[in-house]
C-alpha cells in the first residue's frame, strides 16, 4: 500500500531524511520508531502530500505522491503532530468541516461524524469549542478527524502522544480496531506502544533506516550473550555461586537478592551460547532445588537505544573498551 | 465548486464568531455615519443659504453627499481590508490547520477561492452598513440611483482587489501582526500614489497614477462606469490571487 524508494528531503542545506525505502504492505500496522528529530515526521509529511521529497518516490494506494497528489490525498487518513484544530469551532462543526473536505457526500455527513464521534468517545463534548478542551480530548478529535472518510491508509503522527495511560489504551485499542480494512503506519517514541500495536517495525536514526523488521524478528537481533536470571533454594550462595562459574560458556555471575532461604543470580552467556540447559543441570545434579530460570527478555528499549545509537557515541564505547 | 463553498463558509463563520467582525462593522458604520451627517448638514446649509441670498444654481445631493460618502467609504474600507484579510492564511501556517487543508483531496485554487470569498463576504458587511445612510437619503429625498449603484460596484472591485493582495500576502508569513502591518502599508502606499494623480503630467507620473487603487475608484462615485478601470481591477485580483496560488505552492517546497 505503500512503497518508498530512495526517498530523501531536503531542508535548505541540513538532511532530514537520507535515502530511505521501505514497503507496507495492505492492512499492516507499522510503527515508525525514532528519536526526537529523527526524520518522522519529515517523512510522513512526504507521504501524505504536504511536502515533496527532493530525491526519490514515494507511492501510497498506487500513486505517486508528487505526480498524483490528489489521488493520493483522497486515500489517506492523517493526523498530523499537532492535531490540526479550529479553536473557535465546536466538535461536531468541526468534523463536519472536515468531513466535507474530504469530499464525503452531503447525505452521508451527519452519519460519519455521529459514527466517528462515537468511536472517538467524544459524545459528551460534541458541543464544546474546542479550544476549550485539554489536550487528550483534542487528541481524540485529531484522531477522529483523520478517520472520518475511513481511508485505506492512516498516517498518525503520535497518536498517543498527551494521553492519559487510560486513554492511551483505549486508543491503541482503536488503532487496533482499525486495523485489517486499514493501512497504518504510526510514529512513537513509546516502545511498548509497538510491541502492542504493530506488527512491523521501522527504526529510523538520524535520517536513515537502521532496522525494518517485524517485532518479534527484532528481539532476536541483540549481539552479545543472553542474561539468565537464576533461582535456587536451600544452598550456600558461595558455593553455588562456584558451580555456575564453572559451566561453559558463562561469562559472569552476579548476586541478586532473594527470598529467605533462596540465593539468586543473573549469569551473563559469553556470544551465541545458549547456557541454559547446563545451568539447570549443574544445579540439580549438585543436589540443589532449581525453583526458577528464565531468560531476562531484554526490553525493545535497549534494542532501540543500541540500534539508534549515534556514531560518536559508538566510537567512544569502543575507545572506553580499548582502554 | 462544492469545496470553494465549504472552505468560504468556515472562513465566514470565522469572522462572525470573533467580536472582531462586529467590531470592524460597528467602527465603519460609525466612520462613515458621522461623515455622511457632516456633508448632509453642510449641504443643507449650503442650500438654505443659497436661497437666501437670492442665487438659484440647483444644488446636487449626489455630488455633495453621495460621492463623498462613497468616496470615504472607499478610503476607510481600504484600511480595514488589512484587519481582515491578516489572518486568511498566517493563522492557518501559525495553528498547523494548513496541514489539514493542503493534505485534503482539494487543489489549492479551491482554497485560495474559498478564502478570498469568505474575504469578501465579511468585506461586504462591513460596506454594507453605509446602506443605512443612503436609505435615509432615500427617505428624505430621491436622488439618482446610478451613482449609487455604480459607487458599490466600485466599492466591491476595490475591495475584491486589496483582498487579493491582502491573501497573498497573508501566505508569505505565519505571523498574522506581519501580514496586516504589511498589507496596511501597501494600501497606504496605494493611497498615498492616488495624490500623485493630481499632478502627474509626465509618463512615469501617469504610470504612478495608473497604479493607484483609489485613481481607479474615483469615478464609479461618480456614477461613470469606465471599462479601463474594470479591467484595471478584474486584472489586479487576478494577479493577487495568482500570486498566491504560486506562493501557497512554494510554501510546500520550501517548507
Ligand atoms: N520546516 C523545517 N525546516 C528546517 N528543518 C526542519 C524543518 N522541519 C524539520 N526540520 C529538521 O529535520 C529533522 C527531522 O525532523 P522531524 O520533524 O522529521 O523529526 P521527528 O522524527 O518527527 O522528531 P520528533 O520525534 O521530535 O517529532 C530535524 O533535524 C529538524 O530540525
Ligand atoms: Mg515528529
Amino acid at each position: 500500500m505503500i512503497k518508498v524508494e530512495g526517498l530523501t528531503k531536503r531542508y535548505a542545506r541540513h538532511v532530514a531524511v537520507n535515502n530511505i525505502s521501505f514497503e507496507v504492505g495492505k492492512g499492516e500496522i507499522v510503527g515508525f520508531l525514532g528519536k526526537n528529530g529523527a526524520g518522522k515526521t519529515t517523512t510522513m509529511r512526504v507521504l501524505t502530500c504536504f511536502l515533496p521529497p527532493s530525491a526519490g518516490k514515494a507511492s501510497v494506494a498506487g500513486f505517486d505522491v508528487v505526480d498524483q497528489s490528489l489521488d493520493v490525498r483522497k486515500n489517506i487518513g492523517y493526523l498530523p503532530e499537532t492535531p490540526p484544530l479550529y479553536p473557535e469551532m465546536e466538535i461536531g462543526d468541526y468534523l463536519t468541516f472536515v468531513a466535507k473536505l474530504k469530499g464525503i457526500a452531503s447525505n452521508d455527513v451527519p452519519k460519519r461524524v455521529d459514527e466517528v464521534i462515537g468511536r472517538t468517545a467524544l459524545g459528551d463534548v460534541r458541543n464544546k469549542i474546542i479550544g476549550k478542551l485539554s489536550k487528550g480530548y483534542r487528541q481524540r478529535v485529531g484522531i477522529a478527524q483523520a478517520i472520518i472518510h475511513n481511508p485505506p491508509v492512516l498516517i498518525l503522527d503520535e497518536p498517543t502522544s498527551g494521553l492519559d495511560p487510560e486513554q492511551q489504551r483505549e486508543a491503541r485499542q482503536l488503532i487496533a480496531s482499525l486495523s485489517g480494512d486499514h493501512t497504518i503506519i504510526l510514529s512513537t517514541h513509546i516502545l511498548s506502544e509497538v510491541e502492542q500495536s504493530c506488527s512491523k517495525v521501522i527504526i529510523i536514526n538520524a535520517g536513515e533506516i537502521v532496522a525494518v523488521d517485524s517485532v518479534a524478528n527484532l528481539h532476536l537481533r541483540r549481539k552479545g550473550g543472553e542474561m539468565v536470571a537464576i533461582q535456587v533454594a536451600g544452598a550456600p550462595e558461595s558455593e553455588v555461586r562456584q558451580k555456575l562459574e564453572l559451566v561453559r560458556g558463562v561469562a559472569r555471575v552476579m548476586p541478586k537478592d532473594a527470598p529467605e532461604g533462596f540465593v539468586a543470580f543473573e549469569i551473563e552467556s559469553l556470544e551465541q551460547n545458549a547456557i541454559r540447559p547446563d545451568l539447570a543441570r549443574a544445579i540439580v545434579e549438585s543436589g540443589w532445588d532449581l525453583s526458577e530460570l528464565r531468560t531476562v527478555g531484554e526490553s525493545l528499549e535497549e534494542i532501540f537505544l543500541d540500534l539508534t545509537k549515534s556514531e560518536a557515541t559508538k566510537a567512544k564505547a569502543t575507545q572506553e573498551v580499548a582502554q | 465548486m462544492r469545496n470553494v463553498f465549504t472552505i468560504c463558509g468556515k472562513e465566514v463563520r470565522a469572522y462572525f464568531t470573533s467580536p472582531i467582525a462586529y467590531l470592524l462593522m460597528g467602527l465603519f458604520g460609525l466612520i462613515t455615519g458621522f461623515m455622511f451627517y457632516s456633508a448632509t448638514v453642510y449641504f443643507v446649509n449650503a442650500g438654505t443659504q443659497q436661497q437666501m441670498t437670492g442665487q438659484n444654481s440647483p444644488m446636487d445631493i449626489g455630488q455633495y453627499v453621495i460621492a463623498p460618502l462613497l468616496g470615504n467609504a472607499g478610503v476607510i474600507g481600504l484600511f480595514l481590508v488589512p484587519l481582515i484579510s491578516m489572518r486568511l492564511f498566517a493563522e492557518e501556517k501559525r495553528s498547523g490547520t494548513i496541514e489539514l487543508l493542503l493534505t485534503s483531496p482539494l487543489n489549492d485554487w479551491e482554497i485560495i477561492l474559498g478564502k478570498w470569498m469568505g474575504a469578501m463576504v465579511m468585506y461586504l458587511a462591513i460596506i454594507s452598513m453605509t446602506a443605512i445612510n443612503i436609505g435615509l437619503l432615500f427617505a428624505w429625498s430621491t436622488p439618482d440611483w446610478r451613482p449609487i449603484v455604480t459607487g458599490y460596484l466600485g466599492l466591491i472591485l476595490q475591495g475584491a482587489t486589496v483582498l487579493a493582495i491582502g491573501t497573498f500576502i497573508s501566505t508569505t508569513t505565519s505571523n498574522q501582526i506581519i501580514a496586516g502591518g504589511s498589507t496596511f502599508a501597501i494600501c497606504l502606499l496605494l493611497w498615498v500614489l492616488s495624490w500623485v494623480s493630481n499632478y502627474a503630467d509626465s509618463a512615469l507620473g501617469k504610470a504612478v497614477a495608473y497604479c493607484s487603487i483609489l485613481v481607479h475608484f474615483e469615478p464609479f462615485s461618480k456614477g461613470i462606469v469606465d471599462s479601463k478601470d474594470v479591467i484595471f481591477y478584474v486584472s489586479a485580483i487576478f494577479l493577487g490571487l495568482f500570486l498566491t496560488a504560486r506562493s501557497l505552492e512554494s510554501l510546500r517546497w520550501r517548507a
